[in-house]
């Protein structure tokens, strides 16, 4: 079962590693992970995608909440949230093939920010499904790097956690 | 006033009232002891080991609710601290340890006694801090005493860089405290606590199962107070021996793997368990499927996470123990006692403790330490088979009364925290009731005893061997002792008196009164107490690791 985890944290050294130490210890990989400041710059959000059982990963949110450092802490389990994650696809783009690969970044709205001679750079955002599907269709031309960045998200509406 | 960071640090431990440091000094902490040397207020213990001023800190913190504090210098003397604050983090004991670290500019470089000492002890304190700025340090010490003693109380370091130590800063007390993130919830939560009234009320087979949060909390008259009334009976786990007195008639004394019969038939057949300050660790639960299957629980905590964490819980209170049951209270009517006390009672008169009659056996022993000293000593025990027998035997009436290593187990603990536990109650009696492989962990505290005139009694219940591993050895790896026979130790009479303490060999059953009433004589000087016990006396009943109360030996298979 995957689970979205956002965390408001105190903007300070050490933080991550208080937060990463207690998904290790009880040996969960953390599948994404993004970090930035928010609208206050002494507060951090981190959005972590952990797979496990719902049990454990509520003990993980209780022992999350009691780091001193962390303000707040939510699985988004069964609440609606849009999520977003973006990548970055350095694609082989030969003479022959920029119009095909331009027409699929026209169809995922994506974006071309970098041109060379051989290749292209594609800017996507969107939800998971979508970049996997991107990335899948621009295999067959030779993908050379993708840079993925973690998953964010945040609830529907009006309302915050 | 202009002051340096190390003189920040001394004047803030003074205004948290600290009263002494159990401590060991290294090159960095130098600007810091420099300050104790003018320090009137505060005492220095010096130690000889950095793992003896953490367990002392300890001691003293669990013997007299107070913050404990030690000191140790970076590098090697960090490092030497983890088992103890571990320790503490396990149980929950309050805390500050205090140490050095190299020059700030010199952080990540592998520098000469360099550790990173804040990234080691992550998952073992409740918090720890590494100071950067000098005018940090007045608001970080505050902070750190704060989070250590308050909420789910615990161990916290502070890592201070000597430049940090010799800055100069416009110094200003903390008065107020005021951390956004950490605001524990010490309340309960009144519709919980009716429901839980409620569910008392209807039961017809309660038990509470009292722990150490009872006595971190100072909960104990309430919770005397919850099974006089409803006249519901009380067991304990280790740590939260003394939480009830075990000398009233509603005491069931100690339950878990070993725990009395009685304690734990009682939880295996009630209907409802009152949980309070405790964690149903596997020590007490066993197999999990199996314990307390017919019952409801109330769970009272004040760390969320601890609720369902391993138990399903039927009422959860999240709060501060003495709080929650003085909430309680004002719901919980009188009852009179049931056919279930009477049905636990004659559980308790069929499987009291026992001991054979042959030889120097270590329970006699005990019972005679309670004797002689009218069950008011403090003890500290070691870990092991000496341990389980002091629980058993030592008949707690106080909060603050057993001070033992559970969580972590650690060996060792006791005659460093027996130390701690003296020089904060001078005035009353502590024992140190240990095994000779504990003993041996940390006797080089012997001299620290002896020089700062701390008269702790200690007893070594000596069988030559690890005995507990022994015993595991023998019910369930077919008597196969490997690494477990410690007969090769020193003459500990002789070791006393070169250390400048007193020692006495104890060999025979008829010896014991008169040797553990001379130890009483000395006041000044420790007395060592070597208690030469029956080699392969093992600790009973026994529920073996992961086992159910199915699987309890009562005594030794035959």
């Amino acid at each position: 079962m995957q689970h979205t985890i956002t965390a408001l944290v105190e903007n300070k050294p050490g933080v991550l590693a208080r937060v990463a130490g207690l998904f290790a210890r009880r040996g969960f990989n953390i599948e994404s992970l993004a970090v930035s400041i928010t609208e206050d710059p002494s507060v951090s959000r981190m959005t972590i995608v952990v797979g496990g059982d719902d049990a454990v990963l509520e003990q993980i949110t209780k022992q999350l909440n009691k780091l001193i450092d962390v303000i707040k802490v939510v699985d988004y389990k069964g609440i609606p949230i849009v999520e977003r994650e973006l990548a970055l696809i350095k694609v082989n783009a030969d003479a022959g093939v920029r119009s095909e690969i331009m027409q699929i970044v026209d169809i995922f709205r994506a974006k071309i920010i970098d041109v060379s001679e051989k290749t292209f750079t594609v800017e996507v955002t969107g939800s998971v499904d979508k970049i996997n599907a991107i990335e899948k269709l621009l295999e067959s031309y030779g993908i050379k790097e993708v840079v993925r960045t973690g998953r964010i998200a945040m609830m529907r509406g009006a309302k915050t956690p | 006033m202009k002051i340096t960071g190390a003189q920040a640090l001394v004047e803030s431990l003074r205004r948290e009232g600290v009263e002494v440091i159990f401590g060991f000094p290294g090159g960095v902490m130098l600007p810091i002891y420099d300050c104790l040397y003018d320090c009137k207020d505060i005492r220095h213990i010096l130690v000889r080991h950095e793992q003896g001023a953490a367990h002392a800190a300890d001691g003293y913190a669990r013997a007299t609710g107070r913050v404990g504090v030690c000191f140790a210098t970076s590098g090697p003397g960090a490092t030497n601290l983890v088992t103890g604050i571990a320790t503490a983090y396990m149980d929950s004991i309050p805390i500050v340890a205090i140490t050095g670290q190299v020059r700030t500019t010199a952080l990540g470089k592998d520098s000469f006694q360099e550790a990173d000492i804040t990234g080691i002890t992550m998952p073992i304190t409740k918090h720890n801090f590494l100071v950067k700025n000098s005018k940090d340090v007045p608001e970080v010490v505050a902070e750190a005493f704060h989070i250590a003693r308050t909420g789910r109380p615990g161990p916290v370091l502070i890592d201070m860089p000597m430049d940090v130590s010799l800055g100069v800063i416009d110094y200003k007390p903390v008065t107020n405290v005021d951390i956004p993130s950490y605001k524990p919830n010490t309340v309960g939560h009144p519709l919980q606590i009716k429901k839980a009234a409620k569910l008392i009320a209807s039961a017809e087979r309660p038990v509470i199962y009292a722990g150490g949060g009872v006595i971190s909390s100072g909960a104990s008259p309430e919770l005397l107070e919850l099974s006089e009334r409803t006249n519901i009976l009380v067991t304990t786990t280790l740590l939260g021996k003394g939480a009830f007195p075990e000398t009233h008639p509603n005491s069931l004394g100690m339950l878990g793997m070993h725990g009395t019969a009685y304690a734990n038939y009682a939880v295996a057949h009630c209907d409802l368990l009152i949980a309070i300050g405790a964690r149903f660790d596997d020590r007490v639960t066993g197999k999990l499927d199996a314990f307390a299957q017919k019952a409801k629980v109330i769970h009272i905590d004040i760390d969320p996470a601890e609720i369902g964490k391993t138990v399903h819980v039927d009422v959860p209170i999240v709060g501060d123990c003495k709080l929650v049951l003085q909430d309680l209270l004002k719901y919980v009517e009188p009852r009179q006692p049931t056919s279930w006390n009477e049905q636990v009672m004659k559980w308790k008169a069929e499987y009291p403790l026992h001991y054979g009659e042959n030889g120097l056996l270590p329970q006699y022993v005990i019972e005679k330490i309670w004797e002689v000293t009218n069950g008011e000593a403090v003890v500290a025990t070691g870990v092991g088979q000496h341990q389980m027998w002091a629980a058993q035997f030592y008949k707690c009436k106080y909060p603050r009364q057993f001070l033992s290593s559970g969580g972590l187990g650690t060996m060792g603990f006791g005659f460093p925290a027996g130390i701690g536990a003296k020089v904060g109650r001078p005035n009353d009696i502590v024992f140190v009731i240990d095994g000779d492989g504990s003993f041996q962990m940390t006797l080089q505290e012997l001299i620290v005893a002896v020089e700062n005139k701390i008269a702790v009694k200690v007893a070594i219940l000596n069988n030559q061997y690890l005995g507990m591993v022994r015993q595991w050895q023998e019910l369930f790896w077919n008597r196969r002792y490997a690494g477990v026979d410690i007969a090769a130790q020193p003459d500990f009479v002789k070791l006393a008196e070169a250390y400048g303490a007193v020692g006495m060999r104890i060999e025979k059953k008829e010896q014991v009164v008169d040797a553990l009433k001379k130890s009483l004589e000395y006041d000044d000087v420790p007395v060592i107490m070597d208690f030469h016990i029956e080699r392969e006396e093992n600790v009973f009943p026994m529920i073996p690791a992961g086992q159910s109360i199915e699987e309890m030996m009562v005594r030794r298979p035959k």
